[in-house]
């Protein structure tokens, strides 16, 4: 291996030592971090539970494949494969995806990237983990006290008139930790507008800071809407006021206009921030400023706007208006055109660049990848025509995990590997880590294309039994998401590992450029020592040299 | 040595009993095909370029190669280019999509109807002669054939997959599809949408036959009662004609004829008469009361099924004269709760018969 293949550089493995003093050893004890104000602290206890719940969203879905591998119901009962897909769901969409990135890595770094402190309101952000926390407990205690079988969607009435599980336990958690989300799309909004250091100019913020702005917009804006609805539901339920009861005067097609209201944008708050840390590995990694850095900045926001107004292609079959849906799909291919400027803008970013390929690229790549198909395979399903034989079939069900999955999970992954050594000070296997991407990339295309033929077959979303000629796909689907689980278990052996025994990873492993990388990792609970000054642009790569050279010069 | 022969049967079988690709039976398939492969096209020049893309740019300026890299802000000439085509190729999609989503959802004036109601978990199809089937459907090919559907309960979808159709069924409300078969055989009907525990149930088969086989399918399986017949039983038994009778003096509006028409409300706001109109009227009389008349019809909210509906709504579309009521009136006469409901033969006139 020559020496010029990675940009790595550690410190010398026998003198380093972590910092004496950190947020992590700043204080001792585990009441420390339950009453922790430290953003940072606060964004270790989100990985931590988001983890947890991760493996066990993962665990239903292993079960839900098990149970297709043969076209028979002989694995389970029709019920409990319905509570199974119900809880992968629920636990994937409201207690993984959505505070994956904004709630780990966006609270760890935001303040750091915008030369602050802390978040604006730090007993909020506390606030925000625990209600996230009452929420996973009661969607386990809807789980253990007998299960849920509405599907993640609730559908009325379904969910308020026909169903005897426990919708209404399930329905409050998401209530509640809705408000987490809320919380921390607030502070983020604050942090960024009123917290940054002199000289950030908007457009000297790091782009993860832009995407995580435009996400924030939509928490803000869209989940309340989310919890008028659930609150709505259990009004139904509970007493039967008739708002989507249609013997009662009701609409049914209300819930579902109310809940994609929020569920569309939901999908840009799952994925814009995992936007974000594509924009920081790839640029890092190609030692290169993004490729039409406003542009990148300014599709986010437009993603988010556009994000509001397309709710109804959810419904093309539902017998809304053939006009009004014929606006819906126009502006659905209006929406899609943001996202494949960015995937062009980082393709570009690559050119001339001095490109390395650490693990966090190989994740990156992966995303780009898969990203590409998800959203290719978006426009079919935002074309009027063909959303009719699409939809409700496993063509969506692919299509979407291209984007969830594909995209944000390996965004996610992307992003941990990049700010481990950040975050932990350490280091961690760098080619059972490269293992690990490649082996998440080959699992997932092998779960997720024979998906893709199966929906254009015809096989219906959420069916425990199917006929028997689409069994040769579903195999090859369960033995993908063997290999998928294989690729979803290293890192966190790895990772544990690293914890202890990983080489001490210094300042700034990767050379990069952004201004949580010029402080010590991990870093102290203030973050800096004095006020930072951002006097260059984001990813300015030769005031980095620049930096280095004085550096050089003044300790030797 | 090798695979075992009985294993290898089994393989071979197995692989060649597997489906990739649907079946092409109706008029739709082929122009919902043909948008299909476009879009794969299109994908895959897109994906295959983004790949070509990355993987160039990784081996032509990967670290060994290019030690330093070259900042560049950006170009505005490659960013217009790669918003616009993007965008062009996607308005044609919108475009080649809503005309292919008008065909698929405008049934042409010909289409012959048949009633669909879904319910937990099971489909029932009513066609006009009075033949019901469960979990199945009997269509003639090269003639359009209409479905107005129903869910009595929860939200189910009406799908199709080797005629390219699919239709969320409902509850409370009239919901349409139309296709056209084109080839004799039977095809998978699934509900697609999450409908409860035995969703995965919830299929049937589609039969396709000649016009000279469905004619005789029909004939078979004919059970004595055209839905209009039974329509007509309802509307004595449930005490409709008492009010509807068609007389001059009558408390309810006259219905001969009514369907197809324009009606006036109270509120003077007019109304097209159709399938959905009469069976919100019938449930929900009040919001639904014509110029003239007095809003004293009661709700019959609960006390009669959708299948009864059918019968009604489809009882009502034939009527063309009240003579039938009035002679069921005479029959169904001790059926009444009001005696003084005036008797047959004081508007002998507006009798056509």
């Amino acid at each position: 291996m020559s020496s010029t293949a990675t940009i790595v550089s550690l410190p010398d493995q026998a003198t380093a030592r972590l910092p004496k003093r950190s947020y992590l050893n700043n204080e001792q004890g585990l009441l420390s971090w339950l009453l922790t104000g430290d953003h940072k602290r606060i964004a270790i206890l989100y990985l931590i539970s988001i983890t947890f719940f991760f493996f066990i969203g993962g665990a239903f879905a292993g079960l839900i494949r098990l149970e297709l591998l043969t076209p028979q119901p002989d694995l389970v009962a029709a019920d409990t494969y319905n509570k199974f897909f119900t809880m992968h769901g629920i636990i994937m969409v409201f207690l993984f995806l959505v505070p994956s990135v904004p709630a780990t890595i966006g609270n760890f770094l935001i303040p750091i990237m915008v030369g602050a402190k802390d978040l604006a309101f730090p007993k909020i952000n506390l606030l925000s983990w625990y209600l996230y926390v009452v929420g996973g407990i009661m969607v386990l205690a809807a789980l253990v006290l007998g299960g849920v079988d509405t599907g993640w969607t609730f559908t009325t009435p379904l969910s308020t008139h026909y169903l005897n599980t426990h919708v209404i336990t399930a329905a409050l958690a998401i209530f509640v930790a809705g408000f987490s989300s809320i919380f921390t799309g607030l502070n983020f909004i604050v942090t960024i507008h009123r917290m940054r250091c002199p000289g950030m100019t908007w457009f000297r913020l790091p782009l993860f800071v832009w995407s995580n702005y435009a996400a924030s917009l939509l928490m803000v804006l869209g989940t309340p809407v989310l919890a008028i609805t659930l609150v709505l539901v259990l009004l139904e339920r509970v007493f039967g006021i008739g708002v989507f009861d249609p013997t009662k005067g009701g609409d049914p097609l209300l819930f579902q206009h109310l809940f994609w209201f929020y569920s569309h944008p939901a999908v840009y708050i799952m994925i814009l921030p995992g936007m974000g840390v594509i924009s920081e590995t790839i640029s890092t990694f190609s030692r290169k400023r993004v490729f039409g850095y406003t542009a990148v900045a300014f599709s986010s926001v437009a993603i988010a706007l556009f994000g509001f107004f397309v709710w109804a292609h959810h419904m093309f079959i539902m017998g809304v208006s053939n006009y009004s849906a014929l606006v819906f799909s126009l502006l659905t291919m209006l929406v899609a055109v943001p996202s494949a400027i960015k995937v062009f803008n980082w393709a570009f970013t690559l050119q001339k660049g001095s490109i390395t390929f650490e693990t966090p690229m190989l994740y990156s790549f992966g995303f780009l990848g898969l990203f590409t198909i998800g959203g290719l395979t978006g426009v079919f399903l935002g074309s009027l025509g063909m959303d009719i034989h699409l939809t409700e079939t496993y063509f969506i069900v692919a299509h979407f995990h291209f984007v969830m999955v594909g995209g944000m999970l390996m965004a996610f992954l992307a992003g941990v590997h990049f700010w481990w050594p950040k975050m932990t000070g350490r280091m961690y296997p760098e080619s059972l880590s490269k293992l690990a991407a490649v082996t998440t990339f080959i699992g997932f295309i092998l779960t997720f294309m024979p998906q893709f033929i199966l929906g254009y077959l015809g096989m219906p979303r959420r069916y425990h039994a199917y006929p028997p000629e689409y069994q040769v796909l579903n195999v090859l689907s369960t033995a993908g998401a063997t290999v998928l689980g294989v690729g979803y278990m290293l890192p966190l052996l790895y990772l544990g590992w690293s914890l202890k025994y990983g080489a001490i990873a210094g300042d700034n492993p990767w050379q990069a450029t952004g201004l949580e990388w010029q402080i010590q990792s991990p870093p102290l609970t203030e973050n800096f020592i004095e006020t930072p000054i951002m006097d260059h642009e984001a990813y300015d790569y030769e005031w980095l040299e620049q930096k280095k050279k004085n550096e050089v010069t003044t300790v030797g | 040595m090798g695979i075992s022969p009985v294993l290898w049967q089994f393989l071979v079988k197995w692989l060649h009993s597997s489906a990739l690709f649907p079946a092409e039976a109706s008029t739709i398939a082929p122009y919902t095909d043909a948008l299909y492969f476009f879009l794969i096209s299109i994908s895959l020049i897109g994906l295959v370029f983004v790949t070509i893309l990355i993987l160039y740019f990784s081996l032509r300026y990967r670290r060994d190669k290019n030690p330093v890299a070259t900042q560049v802000e950006g170009s505005t000439i490659l960013e217009a280019t790669w918003t616009i085509i993007p965008l062009a190729l996607f308005l044609v999609v919108f475009v080649w999509g809503g005309l292919l989503y008008f065909r698929i959802y405008d049934p042409p004036p010909n289409a012959m109807n048949i009633y669909v109601v879904g319910k937990q978990w099971m489909w029932k199809a009513e066609h006009p002669g009075g033949q019901h089937e469960i979990n199945a459907l009997h269509v003639p090919i090269g003639q359009p054939v209409q479905l107005t559907m129903i869910s009595q309960d929860v939200f189910h979808s009406f799908s199709i997959p080797d005629f390219r159709v699919k239709r969320e069924v409902i509850p409370g409300r009239y919901s349409t599809v139309w296709f056209q078969a084109t080839d004799p055989g039977t095809y998978h009907i699934f509900c697609t949408q999450y409908c409860g525990t035995l969703h995965s149930g919830m299929i049937g088969e589609v039969t396709a036959m000649t016009p000279a086989d469905y004619k005789k399918w029909l004939d078979q399986s004919n059970s004595g009662m055209s839905l209009a017949q039974n329509g007509e039983r309802l509307f004595a038994s449930m005490g409709c004609n008492a009010c509807h009778s068609g007389n001059a003096a009558a408390r309810g509006p006259n219905l001969a004829g009514v369907y197809g028409s324009k009606l006036t409300l109270t509120d003077g706001s007019q109304v097209l008469v159709n399938d959905a109109y009469l069976r919100d009227a019938i449930l929900n009389p009040s919001q639904h009361v014509t110029a003239g008349f007095a809003p004293i019809m009661p709700t019959y909210q609960g006390q009669i099924s959708e299948d009864g509906l059918i019968d009604l709504v489809e009882y009502i579309k034939q009527l063309q004269s009240n003579y039938r009521i009035q002679q069921t009136f005479v029959t169904a006469g001790s059926n009444q709760a009001s005696p003084t409901t005036p008797a047959v033969g004081t508007n002998q006139d507006s009798v056509k018969p």
